[in-house]
């Protein structure tokens, strides 16, 4: 009797295993998915700029923001990320990478040799570009300086090292699916809310995230703590920026200037670094679709000790 | 007795003034202020929503130029806490790059009193003047909690 059970437990066991082991494969775009395409460099720019790649991924503690040798460390609550070399350097960056390859790892988030990637890159966000977006943004970065050197491994203990637990993460986590855009809604709120929830990746920030460290889907964009350590990140829905004319949103986005003669700092000083640098109808676009965010409120601010 | 009282309130009110000239945290926390208020206006021009008026842009860059001027000496190592102050302790680590950046504003703002006559000009010089807040609020000021 006791045999039989121990039985019955060890082939649950191995199904329950087997099923982990399905659902957690690494899903890939191949290259036979990928149709023919002239990259469009002026596009894959804009791009860069609204992805923000530079602000990671740009060697620290110096002013060149084109030199994206990794390097920089991101304290996370399961560890602390070090940013990798994306570079076109060939040995040590993305110069051998195919297209299909940077595809992949952007809007799957998998690496060229078939294993997970934190999704402290934000992939969860990137999964909404489109395919000829991402192409564009490839034959851009490979038209930017390589730089040398290898990246060190992270600093994330176990059980988050490992990396084929990710794969439930992002199955519980990412829809997989392109941004769909609302036809009943004008050209430029869909090109603002592409750019936000796409490139952009505003709410990896601006949104408060569960135990597991996914984003609160109820309470997009309304703020929370700063994932990456310390202060609070404001709401960007109407119940945060209400007072906020869309020109003081691009203005915003063009200077960092506040409407109350403020200067926003700290994390977001690189942002404005990035949207600056957007064509102002694209800074336009994310406006209109601030603005029509409606009001959510986000957790509550811890009192001021 | 009025005598009294007024006296008392006259000693009363030099103390409070002498103690907020040496509050360097109060200090620091009105001359941000002074300069919030004026960048207010300043925006509001910039962005086409308060017609241009010389006289007010003169006064933008005056405020900026005296707020650099003073700023340097508002930080002593013995005001990094003490009071509602949102300065890091990085100012204090790297208080040479600190200081260089008041003086690349009061620089500025003196180029742009002379230089600025119309709002043209003015938008131009109040978008790169303005770069410095936030270069500085990046590194050294905490974060709104």
């Amino acid at each position: 009797m006791l045999r039989k059970l121990i039985l019955v437990v060890i082939a649950i066991a191995a199904i329950g295993f087997a099923a982990f082991w399905f659902v957690t494969i690494p899903t890939t775009v191949p290259a036979s998915a990928l149709g023919n395409h002239t990259p469009d460099l002026a596009n894959g720019k804009e791009m860069f700029f609204a992805g923000g790649c530079t602000s990671c991924h740009a060697v620290p503690g110096q002013d060149d923001r084109t030199r994206l040798g990794g390097g920089l460390g991101l304290k996370s609550p399961f560890g602390t990320f070090y940013v990798p070399n994306i570079s076109p350097d060939p040995n040590d960056g993305i110069g051998r990478w195919s297209e299909a390859d940077f595809v992949t790892a952007m809007t799957k988030g998998t690496s060229p040799d078939g294993r997970h990637y934190f999704p402290a890159f934000p992939y969860t966000s990137y999964q909404h570009m489109r395919t000829d977006d991402v192409r564009d943004l490839f034959a851009f970065l490979k038209t930017l300086p390589p730089v040398q050197g290898r990246v060190r491994d992270h600093d994330v203990p176990f059980p988050f090292s490992v990396r084929r637990l990710l794969g439930g993460w992002k199955f519980l986590f990412l829809d997989g699916k392109p941004f769909q855009p609302d036809a009943s809604k004008g050209a430029e709120w869909n090109r603002g809310a592409y750019l936000m929830n796409g490139p952009g990746h505003c709410a990896e920030c601006h949104s408060p995230r569960n135990a597991l460290g996914g984003i609160i889907a109820a309470q997009r964009f309304a703020g929370g703590p700063n994932p990456e350590g310390e202060g609070w990140i404001p709401n960007i829905t109407q119940a945060g920026l209400k007072d906020y004319s869309e020109k003081d949103i691009e203005y915003l986005l063009e200077t960092g200037n506040t409407p109350d003669g403020d200067s926003v700092g700290g994390a977001m000083a690189p942002v404005i670094r990035n949207t600056a640098q957007l064509a102002a109808e694209d800074r336009h676009a994310i406006a209109v679709y601030l603005k029509s965010l409606p009001p959510v409120e986000g957790p509550k601010k811890p009192e001021k000790k | 007795m009025i005598r009294t009282v007024l006296a008392v309130s006259a000693i009363a009110i030099g103390i409070t003034a002498v103690a907020a000239q040496s509050d360097p945290i109060a200090q620091r926390r009105e001359l941000m202020k002074g300069i919030g208020g004026q960048t207010k206006t300043g925006a509001a021009m910039a962005k086409g929503e308060a017609a241009y008026d010389q006289a007010k842009a003169q006064a933008i860059f005056a405020s900026y130029s005296d707020a650099a001027a003073k700023a340097p000496n508002l930080f002593p190592d013995n005001s990094k806490t003490g009071g509602d102050t949102a300065a890091l302790p990085a100012i204090w680590e790297n208080k040479a790059d600190f200081t260089a950046r008041f003086t690349k504003l009061g620089e500025d703002a003196k180029a742009a009193a002379s230089a600025v006559k119309d709002g043209d000009s003015f938008k131009t010089t109040f978008a790169a003047i303005t770069k410095n807040c936030g270069g500085c609020h990046e590194k050294y000021r905490a974060k709104k909690n």
